[in-house]
């Protein structure tokens, strides 16, 4: 009876495309109304979808959004909400910067202290709010949020005060020392798309490798499944929000990397700003399975990427932001709703199928 | 029994005629018959799962019977919810008590009920003045304006039969109110009780605890098996025929069995004791002794609430002891947590299956896993091998007949009693050395409800011990070897199955002491 898993992944896929759709309706509704041509929009805006620059540059947005929704999906599995990845991302980046370009070493191993930096306090910053809810109780989602805060207000402080380097002169931008060649992430193509890329795959398949293949990730979706049941069977509910946390944070630190060492190889002001806030969306859309990620992130980074292309037909290319949130609460909605239909319908089928064994019998 | 015997003037407080409610497969209460003189305390006794709750949720506009008639001071009524309830007259003091702890006793008893002037702002006098009377009709002392976070548990009861009685109740039901209380508080709220009743309210009080019953109450209504089965006065019965009615007389015997009961003590509980989840009130476990050998099935009758959860806890190292000890084949488990305590042979089935036994959305496969990551035949290294673990699934399917199309299937789309036999199916599955069984058959029909003594009773004959926690005396009978009685925290007796008799089981279990020897 395998078509009822093949079932379950059409349902979900279904309601996803379902919530897009309802977006773009919603949407052009809007388009209607500040008096611009939904079908002329729509068409510049997917109309590009065949342009290879188009498709670079669309793969290279997915790049942080993967790693972000990675993170944030991997909170849920455990019924945790990390809202802070934001913060833990921006932390990780200065700390980052800053180690990076202190130190010299063999190109490829560079990257590797980087990366392992970037995780490093990304996980630590993670591990505040870990340690909130398990000692004292604090619901995640408030701590994330607050600590988003300090982390802003904090880095934004230390890089002025302390990092940052002196800049030739007539240039505005203040950043800090720049990061040597051998930390400097390749690209794939030139200027286009970073080599970030394929450790955002690497990333979705260690995280569905983990959550679906192993005990360990058994245990953690036990826990957010039913924490009563996952209890009596000697998961230590604690234990697991601390772990899940800690790698929650840890892939959030690696979120700003592509825009790191992957193009501007220093920290400055608003570098890959909003990239963690974005990953919540992605995780939504893509149910918080890798497969559902990739996909959604991929039409983020598309929506991004094409947007410009509507300001030159004077539409204003909010509309794509105004849709990523539309699409957003669609999903929610909606999922909500198939789900209930959904196990209606499995009960049925399942009550069904045994009266006619009865019977047969 | 014997029928209302009192002449009675004027209508009755409360009257339930014929009163039917069934719930998708289940019937719940069926041709209820109860008469609440006004001006009394009036006991509804019966054991867990009599319909004591569906009848009272029944009472108080919960939910709606399927047939019958109710009337409330001679007029008949029908609620919708409890609003309309307490617009009658009706209040419910509920078993948990649904206090706000930072707040004070007066915002915490108008909560919902605010006295406002014209502007809408809260009079807070008028409040209090109000409070104040009641509480002086009660005899209670403390002052209204503190926080409830510092109330002892007997004076929270009190604050939460205040707030019902400002809401204006003149009939106040009762759901087991003394469950946590100690002997000293009982007594007090038995005085406040009677005060009420002299007052003129009626009081329809909840409870399993004959004593209680015997000495405070005006009459009694016995419920067994979802109907009303007797209505008496303590002046015409004795504590056991009603401890009889109460359980029923018809009891199997215990069945002979073939097998000896082995001589290695597996499970060893002494000189435990846990403390009560809530903050002063009485102990949940006082030195509990229990001896579990290899092929032996050691029931635990009582009453739900006594101790017995706290019991499966501690001995699973999900709950801190304040002293004594617990060992598995000999070896302390003080330093182990629960899943070492799994390792060793430790097997359980939780009182409630949705709360603690299942993941409802996962398929049943996943079910099947849950607890036995550590078995070498389904799992590689940190990996799970998901054919086996599905190949053993439906093994587990099979050999206790679970009724699904396949092991694919969410575990919310099955039965209660197929949830039930998983649940079992996946705690015999490792082989275990002690099994804590905690209501093996609640809920599940009699077919599968065989099937599980059947697997229970097999197994025991392959040297498991079982510690059998039941409020079903049928199973209990039929299936231990000894049975022990738990009541208020304590083990009240021990009784041998084949002598045992209903009335005894009756008494200890409603915390009664049998005088003559056996």
């Amino acid at each position: 009876m395998k078509n009822q898993r093949l079932q379950r992944v059409l349902v979900t896929s279904a309601s996803s495309l379902l919530a897009v759709f309802v977006a773009l309706c919603i949407c052009a509704v809007i388009l209607l109304i500040t008096g611009k041509d939904p079908i002329q929009a729509y068409s510049t805006l997917f109309g590009a979808a065949g342009d290879i620059k188009v498709l670079q540059g669309t793969l290279n947005r997915a790049t942080p959004l993967m790693i972000s929704a990675a993170a944030v999906a991997i909170g849920f599995k455990m019924n945790l909400f990390n809202i802070g990845v934001e913060g833990q991302m921006r932390v990780a980046l200065l700390a980052t910067a800053v180690a990076g370009a202190a130190i010299d070493l063999p190109a490829p191993l560079h990257i590797l202290f980087c990366l392992v930096v970037a995780m490093a306090t990304g996980a630590i910053w993670a591990a505040f709010a870990g340690w909130l809810k398990v000692k004292r109780g604090v619901n995640e989602v408030i701590s994330t949020i607050m600590l988003n805060f300090v982390a802003l207000s904090l880095v934004a402080w230390a890089f002025k005060s302390f990092f940052t380097a002196d800049t030739a002169p007539g240039v505005l931008l203040v950043k800090t020392k720049e990061l040597p060649p051998s930390a400097w992430f390749p690209d794939i193509v030139e200027r286009r798309l970073n080599g970030m890329f394929f450790i955002a795959i690497l990333v979705l398949v260690l995280f569905y490798v983990l959550v679906w293949k192993t005990k360990f990730g058994f245990q953690l979706r036990a826990s957010g499944a039913n924490p009563g049941a996952a209890r009596v069977t000697g998961v230590n509910p604690k234990r697991m929000v601390m772990i899940s946390m800690l790698m929650s944070g840890a892939l959030a630190g690696l979120v700003g990397m592509r825009a790191l060492l992957g193009d501007v190889h220093a920290y400055q002001n608003n570098l890959a700003e909003q990239q963690g806030f974005n990953g919540i969306a992605v995780s939504l859309l893509g149910r918080n399975h890798p497969l559902g990620i990739f996909i959604s992130a991929l039409l983020f980074g598309y929506l991004g990427e094409a947007s410009g292309r509507l300001q030159l037909e004077d539409i204003p290319k909010e509309i794509t932001t105004i849709m990523t949130g539309i699409i957003v609460l669609a999903v929610v909605i909606i999922n909500e709703a198939v789900k209930r239909w959904d196990d209606k319908r499995i009960q049925h089928k399942a009550a069904l199928a045994l009266a006619t064994r009865v019977v047969a019998e | 029994m014997s029928e209302n015997s009192e002449s009675h003037s004027g209508p009755s407080a409360v009257e339930l005629h014929g009163i039917s409610k069934s719930f998708p497969g289940v019937i719940a209460n069926y041709s209820i018959e109860l008469m609440v003189r006004p001006g009394t305390i009036h006991a509804i006794v019966g054991e867990n799962g009599a319909g004591k709750s569906t009848l009272m949720k029944t009472l108080y506009g919960m939910h709606q019977p399927d047939e019958g008639t109710i009337t409330v001071n001679g007029k008949q009524v029908q609620f919708k919810t409890p609003t309309e309830a307490i617009a009658a007259g009706i209040g419910m003091v509920h078993q948990h008590f649904m206090l706000a702890d930072n707040l004070t006793i007066i915002e915490n008893i108008i909560l919902g009920a605010e006295p406002t002037d014209n502007r809408g702002r809260i009079n807070f006098g008028a409040a209090r003045e109000r409070i104040e009377a009641l509480m002086t009709s009660l005899g209670a002392t403390f002052d209204p304006g503190t926080n409830v976070s510092e109330l002892g548990v007997g004076q929270r009861q009190r604050v939460e039969i205040l707030k019902v009685l400002y809401r204006g109740a003149k009939i106040l039901i009762l759901d087991e109110p003394t469950a946590v209380l100690v002997p000293q508080e009982v007594e007090e709220l038995f005085e406040t009780l009677q005060r009420l009743v002299l007052d003129g309210s009626t009081v329809i009080f909840i409870s399993h605890k004959l004593d209680e019953v015997l000495t405070y109450c005006d009459e009694i209504t016995v419920m067994r098996q979802g109907t009303t089965v007797a209505h008496t006065t303590p002046a015409q019965v004795d504590r056991r025929t009603l401890a009889q009615l109460m359980v029923g007389s018809d009891l199997p015997d215990p069945s002979g069995r073939e097998t000896k009961v082995g001589e290695d003590i597996r499970l060893q509980v002494s000189g435990l004791n846990v403390a009560s989840e809530i903050p002063g009130a009485k102990l949940a476990l006082q030195d509990i002794n229990i001896n579990v050998h290899s092929g032996e099935i050691v029931g635990i009758a009582g009453v739900e609430g006594n101790g017995q959860f706290e019991l499966c806890e501690a001995i699973l190292g999900l709950r801190p002891k304040l002293s004594g000890t617990i060992s598995v084949g000999g070896s302390e488990l003080s330093g182990s947590d629960t899943r070492t305590r799994r390792e060793m042979g430790l097997s359980y089935i939780a009182f409630d299956r949705h709360r603690e036994g299942l993941l409802l959305d996962s398929p049943l496969w996943e079910n099947t896993f849950l607890g036995r990551e550590e078995n070498a035949t389904l799992t590689v290294g940190p990996f799970m091998k998901n054919r086996s673990i599905e190949a053993d699934s439906r093994v587990i399917i099979e050999r206790f007949g679970v009724l699904t199309p396949s092991e694919q299937v969410p575990a919310f789309a099955l039965s209660g009693g197929n949830q039930q036999k998983l649940v079992v199916g996946r705690e015999m599955a490792s082989n275990p050395k002690i099994l804590l069984a905690a209501h093996p058959t609640r809920g599940v029909d009699v077919g599968a409800q065989s099937a599980i003594w059947d697997e229970l009773r097999n197994a025991r004959d392959r040297g498991l011990a079982v510690l059998l926690i039941s409020a079903d005396l049928e199973e209990l009978i039929g299936l231990s070897d000894r049975i022990l009685v738990m009541f208020d925290g304590h083990i009240t007796a021990e009784l041998d199955p084949v002598t045992a008799t209903p009335e005894m089981l009756g008494t200890y279990m409603t915390g009664g002491e049998i005088v003559t020897s056996l």
